[in-house]
């Protein structure tokens, strides 16, 4: 059962609605969060071999420019407030992916400082285990995430302002 | 009368240039830093506390992501810990020596590749980036066939190896050893004549050796203020004193003389593992300790004894006898020291670990004083700190 | 042994603080009263020439007294000499003199060691937390701090 939609449910809106997905799909620009040792796995998944510009991605900086955030190593309580501040600093629409084991649930470090899961203060979209996953896994992880965007309905009616953006389970 | 106050600004724990979850505070006059004040422990994830449930064999691979660049040289470090607090150094076999020098060399350029990839890419030669995570592959394409992970490889064991290596491994890091230096020859011809990069590593970070010792400083950054101090050569383990290599030192003090001291070790690594290469023979890789060792595979299946043995030792541990010792090796980033205190059960009764990061970073704020901003950001990348081992 | 000619000097100078010396696996500790510490350090790097302090930490010894133990790991750059230094802490009177005078190196790690173990250090330049964040409540390493924090049910694993 669908939300009641503002603009109507015909064929211009949801090509409309497509291309707007298609086009946040294509091109997400995660901000560097490498927190631990996926980080370094996430730079080699950018590097050459595992290039992830052809996939649209460009890391940005600043949270102000970017659409994804990719939780990439352990996260402790120490480092949590700091992780909400750069949240809420992106502009919506935004995504998560927790990649590793660390970020999914903890980890191996079930120990007093590890939040256990990002997802105890951040809605995950995407979990990618391993430990550290490969740089492939990470890409496939990505690839969900624009499969799951690419399913989103009233994208565009979101864009300007009529109603909200309605994910699909 | 002008009066000047300083600005308070936080290299925040969320940078690209940091290295990891590390926090500046960073009080400026203009763009010349005045004072500079470190905070860790974003990445404090109780290894020594979680090490202390665990039997010492379960602790080898909490070691592996300590200092993640390094793997190899972290377990090697802890597990000729183990073998000391047991007693049964000379008992280890010589091709497992061998396998863990060539190892350890191999980690040590992976370690470096890294290094210079990062510090390039935070003065702005984003090319050697590139470049370096490409060998930096093919490397982990070998820890892949030997260990069954590309970064977290939890292959030494007490008493020797988890596994002989591969066949035709040894072949193919002959090949990779034989490009490397032409390889550390590109990375030098982009950046060591390059006017830009000499103007923003010539002169940074000078620290005189007096004060490098007193801080505690080691590795390549006390090498680099022209102490010539190395432990795989005064206070060899693990065979090293079979090899023959050189130790560099420099006597430029700064920035510009770490590198050329790491891209030297770089090459340096390379003439090892030609000579670990050579020192190969047959022979068994785990040490014949039926009370520490896994038995092999075959046995188990096959006789009682080594399916009992298996079973006490995976699910009980070892248990050495009640004292500590302490065990340091020389990491890519400086010396890696385990102290283990046993009390005579089967998990270490307490395991601190002496990371060479924790006690470099001490350095940064004598070094960055009267320094502008964009020179901190090399500052760091010069001290090679990774933040895995800094907070533990 | 020239280890235990330096354990010689110390015992000919410091007689009464020597506590006892033992020999393990080829290495040499030496336990010494807390009161003289800075004096044996000063001593140590000034005459004997261990100018490297290697590591700096605290060890709990639940149950026994005195209940804490801080190790100092020293080493001779010169004679490439290791030596180990331990200083018994009481629980109720968990403090020791900092010899970051002695070696700057020791600032932080006496930091990390007040962080997680809680033991304090008279006269240190900034003695705060440095590992766990400012607010935090108890000393996590030490033996009874539960390992996955308070608030949560006791481990439930094997502690052989």
């Amino acid at each position: 059962m669908g939300v009641d939609q503002t603009l109507g449910n015909n064929v211009i809106t949801t090509t409309l609605d497509k291309v707007v997905n298609w086009s946040r799909a294509k091109s997400l620009w995660p901000m560097t969060f490498g927190l631990a040792c996926c980080a370094i796995e996430m730079m080699a998944a950018g590097a050459a071999r595992f290039d992830l510009d052809r996939m649209g991605i460009l890391f940005r900086a600043s949270p102000r420019q970017a659409d994804l955030i990719i939780i990439a190593g352990t996260v402790t309580k120490k480092m949590l407030p700091v992780i909400k501040v750069v949240y809420e600093q992106m502009p919506e629409p935004k995504y998560v992916i927790a990649m590793g084991a660390c970020a999914c649930s903890g980890g191996v470090f079930d120990t007093y400082s590890v939040v256990q899961g990002i997802d105890e203060a951040l809605p995950v979209d995407v979990y990618v285990p391993g430990c550290p996953p490969r740089p492939e896994g990470l890409m496939f992880g990505l690839q969900k995430l624009q499969e799951k965007i690419m399913k989103e309905k009233n994208s565009f009616g979101a864009s300007i302002g009529v109603g909200d953006r309605v994910l699909e389970a | 009368m002008a009066m000047t106050e300083t600005m308070t600004v936080n290299m925040g724990p969320q940078h690209p240039s940091t290295h990891g979850v590390l926090q500046l505070i960073l009080e400026l006059d203009g763009e010349v830093v005045r004072k500079a004040t470190p905070h860790i422990g974003f990445l404090h994830r109780g290894v020594e506390k979680l090490s202390e449930y665990r039997t010492y064999h379960q602790t080898i691979p909490l070691t592996d992501r300590l200092d993640y660049l390094a793997p190899m040289s972290n377990n090697l470090a802890y597990v000729l810990a183990v073998e000391k607090l047991l007693g049964i150094t000379e008992q280890i076999p010589e091709r497992a020596k061998v396998v863990r020098v060539m190892l350890a060399e191999l980690t040590r350029i992976k370690s470096h590749l890294v290094w210079l990839a990062t510090h390039a890419l935070d003065i702005g030669a984003m090319t050697v980036f590139l470049y370096c995570f490409r060998e930096r592959e093919r490397i982990m394409d070998i820890y892949e066939k030997i260990s069954g992970a590309r970064m977290t490889t939890n292959y030494f064991r007490v008493g020797g190896l988890s596994a002989d290596l591969p066949d035709g491994i040894v072949e193919e890091i002959r090949q990779l050893i034989d490009e490397m230096p032409g390889h550390i020859d590109t990375y030098e011809g982009l950046i060591t004549g390059n006017k830009i990069w000499q103007k923003r590593i010539m002169g940074i970070g000078v620290i005189s050796a007096e004060d490098a010792i007193d801080v505690g400083l080691s590795g390549p950054a006390l090498r680099a203020s022209g102490v010539d101090w190395d432990l795989r050569r005064d206070d060899a383990y693990s065979g090293y004193e079979d090899y023959d290599f050189k130790v560099y030192t420099s006597q430029d003090c700064d920035t510009w003389g770490r590198y050329q001291v790491r891209l030297l070790e770089m090459r340096e690594a390379c003439k090892l593992i030609k000579q670990a290469i050579a020192k190969l023979k047959p022979g068994p890789v785990v040490a014949d300790l039926p009370k520490v060792c896994l038995p092999p595979k075959q046995d188990v299946v096959n006789t009682i004894e080594a399916l009992i043995h298996q079973f006490k030792l995976i699910s009980e541990g070892f248990k050495p006898e009640v004292g500590e010792v302490y065990q340091g090796c020389e990491n890519p980033k400086g010396e890696l020291g385990f102290y283990l205190v046993s009390d005579g059960s089967s998990h270490p009764y307490r395991m601190k670990i002496r990371s060479p990061s924790f006690v470099n970073l001490q350095a940064l704020p004598q070094m960055v004083v009267g320094r502008m901003i964009a020179d901190v950001v090399a500052i760091i990348g010069t001290l090679d700190i990774v933040l895995g081992e800094i907070d533990r | 042994m020239s280890e235990n000619a330096a354990v010689g000097k110390l015992k000919a100078k410091f007689a009464s603080s020597v506590l006892d010396v033992v020999e393990f696996r080829g290495e040499t500790t030496v336990t010494v009263k807390k009161e003289d510490v800075v004096a044996i350090c000063t001593f140590l790097k000034k005459e004997v020439g261990y100018n490297f302090l290697t590591d700096l930490c605290g060890v709990d010894y639940l149950g026994q007294t005195p209940r804490f133990m801080v190790v100092y790991q020293l080493y001779n750059i010169g004679t490439k000499e290791r030596l180990r230094l331990k200083v018994p802490v009481e629980e109720s009177d968990a403090t020791v003199d900092t010899v970051s005078g002695v070696w700057s190196t020791a600032n932080w790690h006496e930091r990390e060691c007040w962080d997680l173990m809680g033991i304090s250090f008279n006269n240190h330049p900034d003695l705060r937390r440095i590992l766990m964040a400012e607010d935090w409540e108890g000393h996590p390493l030490r033996k009874d701090y539960p390992v996955q924090g308070p608030g949560r049910r006791p481990y439930q694993g094997r502690v052989s």
